[in-house]
């Protein structure tokens, strides 16, 4: 009993999952490529991290990754953000041998909480993203079972009912986030709580988009050069956030001057609030590009 | 420039850690606690973890909780986590529980069952006065405390095995029959609840579910939110040998032991509209570690959610989606740990959502005014 309590104790294998984790993961990820928009239930191992810090991106990733891969991790668009720093520490401790980058460029895998980067990703490249509710129908039918039913059926009456109730009572669609897009033609998605400025860039892209719930167990993909579409009404276009001044003219980033990018609004104690991108990779990239400009206009 | 750290966070975290590893160590100079004091003088905790955590791995179970501080879900999550790394080497046949080695067996059906009653260590008929000399125990004296009970057992060796009380009800055509433990269990390590799911899913889900959680959606039936109304047919307490198939020859063979605490709990006979006898129905609990109130609690909501196969849930309790899928300790507290992480570009959303439609409200509302 003692001797056996002195044994050195045990160490992790790359990757950290036992290799038919992997095998079940890689399988599920190509059914949901194969099927675009449909959740795939897998088993979900739990993680060395806690369930909804990104323990289903976090699987899908180490499915993905070899040793002549480059990985970026990014939580609400920034690289150096506490639940990305822990990922990304994690990342180094068990796929020794694979690079890590903060420039969206040069990234090969890159996993994503709450942000698609702004630099539109190539055919190369792999966006894996974090899913806390894999369901867009969720908002209407908590129950899972009802709910794989109304997906079969290609059901959404109840998706649509809750949005037009939201133009009777209120004017406008009070989905902020996580807004339901449809894949394909079929499949409504929960494109994971991205704001709505990113959805459009699911959209026809280059890339391949996969989705891992780690809590709820489901893993689903937008493959590339697929339409997506958010669901609105012909005469209520969908539209992503609202970033104009009281003066009618379009914020700029206070860091790069970018008129094109998602802003986060910082309050600052005297009242004045301060806008800067999200995607701090881009923005540092803009800011380089432009030297001279942002200068000047900092100035100004 | 702002609150928000372009960088640092992996720094922050470095320091988060360092501190908290420090808490444990400042203010004091007591000695470190040892993995062997945590698994013998705190064994019911020490249970529960290695019931919640999933995995019978008592050093790392001890080591989880040194490391997260004495909390409970951070430790079962520590040994949820390791057990991912590990593969799945074989499947255990069915055990008997009949041939576990007691250290408490109860029931509350009859005064006197096959075999007796043995009350075993309970705290339940412990009066909760404070022993205020425990505060400060002499090392000689804590010694002694085990010296005392050992001198003092009796010569006859205990039986190795006992009766189940369920196995005399069955006998007397007052229970139903056991139903075949054939084919392969459900694993739920290996794949996701997709409901409806069997029964093994189920006890295997809630073998492993949080105390607390189970106490709860339990609690909430015996309150009226349904009406099992359970008596405990048999509760044991005790070390039930495991057998493993040779990896050759395929023969059993007794791998070492576990400790467990298993639950029958008796209901009343209902309508199956089948038209069969009616017969009492059961609910089974069981779960490693001693840790009595979860084996019940698991027991009365196995009942509950089998009554609900014959006319769909009435109640919280007896919807196994419910039920099932909230039990986890696991998932439940890292995803209400969550939300202290930063939600700024949701929340940014949020707003735009919130002061479209405030704007429009108010140019409503002139216009309301403006009409009159």
């Amino acid at each position: 009993m003692r001797a056996r309590r002195r044994r050195k104790p045990a160490s992790y294998g790359f990757g950290f999952l036992d290799e038919n984790a992997k095998k079940e993961l890689r399988r599920a990820l190509l059914k949901a490529v194969a099927i675009p928009g449909h959740q795939v239930p897998y088993a979900s191992r739990e993680m060395p991290i806690a369930r909804g810090f990104g323990t289903g991106g976090l699987q899908v990733t180490l499915a993905l990754l070899g040793d002549d891969d480059t990985v970026k991790v990014i939580d609400q668009g920034s690289d150096v953000s506490v639940n990305a720093a822990n990922l990304r520490k994690f990342f180094a401790l068990v796929c020794p041998g694979v690079r890590e980058t903060t420039r969206t460029a040069d990234a090969t895998v890159i996993q994503t909480r709450h942000r698609i980067p702004e630099q539109r990703l190539r055919d190369d490249q792999i966006l894996v993203f974090q899913v806390p509710y894999p369901d867009a129908l969720v908002v209407v039918e908590p129950s899972a079972a009802k709910r794989r039913e109304m997906h079969g059926a290609a059901n959404y009456a109840r998706l649509w009912t809750k949005l037009y109730e939201d133009m009777v009572a209120f004017d406008e669609i009070t989905i902020s986030h996580r807004y339901p897009t449809r894949i394909a033609g079929h499949y409504v998605i929960d494109p994971s709580p991205i704001p709505r400025w990113d959805v459009p860039k699911l959209n026809m892209a280059d890339c391949l988009y996969l989705f891992g719930a780690g809590r709820e167990k489901r893993i689903y993909a937008v493959p590339p050069h697929t339409p997506a579409e958010p669901l609105s009404f012909s005469d209520v276009p969908f539209r992503v956030e609202d970033f104009t001044d009281e003066h009618g003219h379009r914020r700029a980033c206070a860091r790069c001057r970018a008129t094109d990018t998602f802003l986060d609004e910082l309050p600052g104690a005297d009242g004045v609030k301060t806008y800067q991108c999200s995607d701090i990779d881009h923005c540092t990239e803009t800011a380089k590009a432009e030297p001279c400009e942002r200068s000047s206009k900092s100035a100004a | 420039m702002s609150y928000v750290a372009v960088r640092g966070g992996a720094e922050a975290i470095a320091q988060s850690n360092r501190l908290l590893d420090a808490l444990r160590a400042l203010g004091g100079d007591s000695a470190p606690i040892e993995i062997d004091a945590i698994e013998r003088q705190m064994p019911i905790l020490h249970g529960r973890v290695l019931s919640e955590g999933g995995l019978y791995h008592p050093t790392l179970a001890a080591l989880a909780l040194k490391q997260s501080l004495g909390d409970p879900l951070e430790a079962a999550f520590m040994l949820r986590a390791y057990r991912s790394t590990q593969p799945r080497l074989a499947t255990m046949p069915p055990h008997e529980t009949s041939g576990m080695r007691l250290i408490r067996r109860i029931s509350a059906a009859f005064k006197d069952i096959p075999g007796g009653q043995m009350l075993g260590p309970t705290p339940d008929y412990l009066q909760r006065l404070f022993r205020f000399d425990l505060i400060e125990e002499e090392p000689q004296t804590f010694r002694d405390i085990a010296r005392g009970w050992l001198g003092n057992l009796p010569d006859a060796a205990l039986p190795t095995s006992f009766p189940k009380v369920v196995d005399a009800l069955r006998g007397e055509g007052l229970l139903p029959q056991a139903e075949p433990c054939d084919g392969e269990p459900f694993d739920i390590t290996r794949a996701p609840l997709v409901f409806p799911v069997p029964r093994s899913a189920s006890l295997a889900t809630m073998a492993r579910g949080e105390t607390g959680g189970l106490l709860a959606l339990a609690y909430s039936n015996m309150r009226g939110y349904g009406d099992v109304h359970p008596t405990v047919g048999e509760l044991r307490v005790g070390y039930l040998p495991i057998e493993l198939p040779h990896p050759v020859t395929g023969e059993l063979i007794e791998a070492g032991e576990v400790l467990m605490t298993e639950c029958e709990i008796i209901a009343m006979y209902e309508d199956t509209g089948t038209g069969d006898k009616p017969v009492f129905t059961l609910g089974y609990g069981a779960c490693f570690g001693h840790n009595e109130v979860k084996a019940i609690a698991m027991a009365i909501l196995d009942r509950s959610m089998q009554a609900s196969l014959a006319h769909g849930p009435r109640n919280p309790s007896e919807d196994p989606e419910f039920v099932l899928l909230h039990v986890d300790g696991i998932e439940s507290m890292g995803f209400c740990t969550h939300y202290k992480m930063p939600h700024y570009i949701t929340f940014q959303s949020d707003l735009d959502r919130l002061r479209t439609t405030q704007s429009k409200h108010q140019a409503r509302e002139k216009e309301t005014s403006d009409a009159r």
